[in-house]
């Protein structure tokens, strides 16, 4: 028999059931039948303890932040602050409509305002805006503009520069805004080489991609060099800010003469994932680019916040404003950190990332190992695979330690890669307890191999066969016919 | 600082280990040309209670809070049941990452799983996604998708009935592309799309042709005709629904052949939030699923044989495809969706119906009572907004009503220069029998 709480909500139904009841009379329709629905939906008839039965069930099956260490790199899965949510459910701002007009909606605006330049203060950037839903729509939006400005400028400018190390979002993004995508290979350091970005800088390259600290967790220490080159070409610099809580409060990313940069609020600003959204994804710019920013933008006139439209901008990209709810988190989080806690949070997510690479570099093969690593660090499964164990399985096993696994085969660069970010909000003995159980794997893939490679042991399913899900596709429920 | 746990003990004892002598050392790699060289011009920072109050008073600033609304336009007032903000608030699906790694992922990859079966059931159609960033970027998406599934073609058709926001974001996100957008005229009687402007810019070059239902205005669209059209001309039919809730009482695309039915989400179980987070949904025929952007949840086991969910086809998706992925999108809306599942699983067949059927009769009750005094825009039928056109200025009238603290609707003037004094006006569950007469008593008045 199949366990009960395994079942979708639409094998717990019964006919008649309801969570809801409305008591109104019910009063004739006056829509023309042929404009009418015949069939039912398909949807579940449960009553309200069902309903929390079920989702009670569904959200334990899953791990969490709250439940431990969730180590992905590139991902800056650090604490999200509750009362940043419950500040997001003020009816001030949740059931705010979009529409009001905006001398009702102040406070709103002058969060997107406070907001914009908080950001625009912390990079150094000349203009932001908040709209951009994530991080790849940030990207996108950020090569638009500079797409706008080529074009404004009588220049016709068709490729985008991207490291081999670089998020997939990027070239996805890239080739989203009409670009041909050129390669740049990492050096033996895992930094990009301005000897490498000449050779492939011609007249036709738009921009260069770079995430900064790159997925390696190493900072590019040639960006400023590689920018004076792009610009010498009317070139632009985008920096992928993804790993932005390297830097914030200590370095700014104006200086290293970056044009545009794309903030993930999911990340750097503490908002929760939500199991994989929403997030934000705001884009800072330099001067020359503001005209051409996304619409509508806020503006101060005399002492009132308005919306407003600008003749060179790219358009909208969004409907409304932006992903509002979660800049209010954000928002939130900034009041809560202030100037000093920002700069700590940067101090010590890259302090715990280096105990990390201390801890484990004696028992997992470490690429990169020239100096201190900054946010995160990331190893290989060269040493275990001497038993058959790949990266994916100390991956499965670490479940079984009741921890999430790190980012692992990126950046693809690296064979059997183990991306670790730990971020600040991690207390040392947490820290240690992860290192422990990684130790203890290396261990196991010595002694046990087997043990490890069939993990995991404890989770609430197996290993899943995800092979058989893309050959045999089943995308949605379908009540089975009886036999 | 109460998020980040450092004593200055540990810090201290961490660097021995590290073996570096400052926190600065670990920071050498990034030139001091590129420091912080000036004391940054941000607020310091706040206990949790100071904090609360700062961020509660600026929420009041928003006086909008406290009026009654007539406003629809997109963004949906209705009513939200306590459990689904407090079985999404569980910091198990709040605070968890994309499921990449499916076995400590089943509750996110079952909601999901679930929003996916409630959404191709609503629309009628064959496939979902596990969701976009909103409707207006999935209309977007639906046209990038159009020419994935038919290259040779470039021309798309889109009527002026379509929500205006939506038009720019699909103007922005086709600049770049090879895809020409034409504008149809909406009939001016019916307020629906105008079946011979439609029936003469069709041809067999037309890639593809959208429609909104209920439209921007409201009324619902004649999908049967249109339906006509485009197979005559095998051109694909993308429809877009922003009032999902209408889905209940209406017969749904996928009976009319839609090949993509995209759309809002927000009405199903999540606030307006100043307009976002909203959660953007995406549909499609079996045939097309490889074109399909964005993530896919699918139904497996595991290696005992007992049912799994994960992540599937992500040979379409940007980290494997990379630039020849079907869309850039990574991170999406996928707390929304899982509210979408809680929301439609505790309303349920019955009371889906039972609401949208209120929601409608609400606004005809409201037609009904202005009838005597105002005229209706257009004649088509209507789902729960409908469009007025007032007999004075439509300026005066909405500082009238928000000097009564109502918001009487939107004006329709700003996008659509030929509806002078036209408001927009949206009932939903929400509007008490008192609103409604507050309403009518001042737009009587005009």
């Amino acid at each position: 028999m199949q366990d009960y709480r395994r079942k979708l909500i639409f094998e717990k139904s019964s006919e008649g059931r309801s969570a809801f009841n409305l008591y109104q009379k019910e009063e004739p329709v006056s829509i023309p039948k042929t404009f009418l629905r015949k069939e039912p939906m398909g949807l579940p008839q449960v009553s309200e303890l069902e309903v929390i039965r079920h989702y009670v069930a569904l959200a334990h099956s899953n791990f969490s932040i709250e439940k431990g260490l969730y180590p992905l790199g590139s991902c800056t899965m650090k604490y999200n602050p509750k009362i940043n949510d419950q500040m997001a459910c003020l009816p001030g701002f949740a059931n705010l409509h979009p529409y009001a007009p905006t001398s009702l909606t102040q406070g709103a605006l002058k969060i997107f305002h406070e907001l914009e330049r908080w950001l625009c203060e912390l990079s150094g950037m000349h203009a932001v805006t908040l709209i951009p839903a994530a991080g790849a729509q940030g990207e996108y939006t950020g090569l638009r503009l500079i797409r706008a400005y080529h074009k404004d400028h009588g220049l016709n400018k068709n490729t985008v520069l991207i490291p081999d190390s670089a998020h997939g979002t990027n070239p996805a993004s890239a080739a989203l805004c009409g670009y041909e995508i050129k390669k740049i290979p990492s050096n033996k350091d895992g930094i990009l080489d301005p000897k490498d970005v000449e050779k492939l800088l011609t007249d036709d390259t738009a921009a260069i991609m770079i995430t900064n600290p790159n997925t390696l967790g190493l900072f590019e220490e040639n960006i400023g060099e590689i920018a004076k080159l792009l610009h010498a070409k009317d070139a632009f610099l985008y920096c992928d800010g993804a790993n932005f809580n390297a830097l914030m409060g200590h370095t700014l990313v104006s200086k290293m003469g970056v044009d545009v940069i794309q903030f993930n609020l999911h990340k750097t600003f503490s908002t929760p994932h939500g199991g994989g959204g929403p997030g934000a994804g705001p884009v800072g710019v330099v001067q020359k680019l503001e005209p051409y920013l996304p619409t509508p933008r806020v503006q101060k006139e005399k002492d009132e916040f308005i919306w407003k439209e600008f003749p060179k901008s790219i358009g909208h990209i969004k409907a409304f404003y932006g992903n509002f709810g979660v800049l209010v988190r954000a928002y939130t989080y900034m009041c809560a950190l202030g100037k000093e806690g920002i700069l700590k949070a940067s101090q010590m997510a890259v302090l715990n990332a280096n105990i990390i690479k201390t801890k484990l570099k004696s028992a997992y093969h470490l690429p990169y190992d020239h100096k201190p690593c900054m946010h995160e660090v990331v190893f290989t499964d060269k040493k275990q695979s001497q038993t058959g164990v790949k990266t994916l399985d100390i991956a499965k096993r670490l479940m079984d330690y009741g921890f999430h696994p790190p980012t692992v085969y990126f950046p693809l660069i690296v064979q059997g890669a183990m991306m670790i970010e730990p971020t600040e909000t991690e207390p040392p003995e947490e820290i240690d307890r992860f290192c422990d159980a990684m130790l203890a794997i290396a261990k196991e893939a010595e002694t046990d191999p087997q043990k490890v490679k069939t993990a995991p042991h404890t989770t609430p399913v197996a290993r899943v066969d995800e092979v058989k899900a893309a050959r045999q596709l089943i995308l949605k429920y379908q009540t089975k016919i009886s036999s | 600082m109460r998020y980040i746990p450092h004593t200055p003990n540990d810090i201290e004892q961490r660097l021995k280990e590290i073996g570096v002598s400052s926190i600065q050392d670990l920071f050498t790699s990034i030139p001091k040309a590129f420091h912080v060289d000036r004391p940054l011009n941000l607020p310091s920072g706040l206990g949790e209670m100071d904090l609360k109050n700062h961020i509660t008073s600026i929420s009041k600033e928003n006086k909008a809070q406290s009026y009654t609304h007539f406003l629809g336009a997109g963004a949906y007032h209705h009513f939200i049941p306590s459990i689904v903000d407090t079985l999404s608030s569980q910091g198990d699906f709040l605070t968890a990452y994309t499921p990449y790694q499916p076995e400590i992922s089943q509750g996110t990859l079952q909601s999901i799983f679930e929003f996916q079966t409630m959404i191709a059931n609503l629309t009628g159609m064959e496939v979902s996604n596990a969701c976009m960033y909103d409707g207006a970027t999935a209309l977007a998406e639906s046209c990038l998708m159009a020419k994935r599934i038919c290259p040779q073609k470039s021309k798309i058709l889109m009527p002026k009935n379509i929500h205006p926001d939506y038009q720019k974001v699909c103007q922005t996100y086709m600049a770049t592309q090879d895809i020409e957008l034409e504008s149809i005229d909406f009939n001016t009687h019916t307020g629906q799309l105008d079946l011979e402007a439609l029936s003469s810019k069709l041809n067999n070059e037309t890639l593809a042709v959208l429609v909104q239902t209920p439209n921007f205005f409201g009324c619902i669209e004649d999908l049967k005709s249109i339906q006509t059209l485009c197979e005559k001309h095998q051109t694909l039919f993308i429809v877009c629904v922003t009032e999902p809730l209408s889905l209940a009482l209406l017969e749904p695309p996928g009976k009319f052949n839609a090949d993509i039915v995209v759309g809002e989400a927000q009405s199903f179980g999540n606030a307006v939030s100043y307009g976002g987070p909203f959660v953007g949904f995406f549909t499609t025929k079996m045939k097309y699923v490889r074109a399909i952007p964005g993530r896919v949840v699918g139904e497996t086991v595991d290696q005992n044989g007992k049912r799994a969910f994960t992540l599937t086809l992500s040979t379409r998706e940007q980290h494997i495809r990379r630039e020849k992925a079907t869309s850039n999108i990574c991170t999406n809306q996928a707390l929304l969706a899982t509210r979408v599942s809680i929301y439609l699983s505790t309303l349920g067949e019955m009371g889906l119906k039972a609401l949208s059927r209120l929601n409608h009769t609400q606004a005809v009750q409201l037609t009904k009572k202005l009838s005597k005094h105002t005229k209706l825009k257009f004649t088509s039928p209507f789902f729960n907004e409908f469009v007025i056109e007032t007999k004075g200025s439509v300026q005066n009238m909405l500082e009238k009503l928000k000097a009564q603290n109502i918001l009487g609707g939107y004006p329709l003037e700003k996008d659509f220069p030929e509806l002078k004094n036209s408001l927009l006006i949206c009932v939903t569950e929400m509007n008490t029998n008192e609103d409604i007469e507050k309403l009518c008593k001042i737009i009587e008045e005009n």
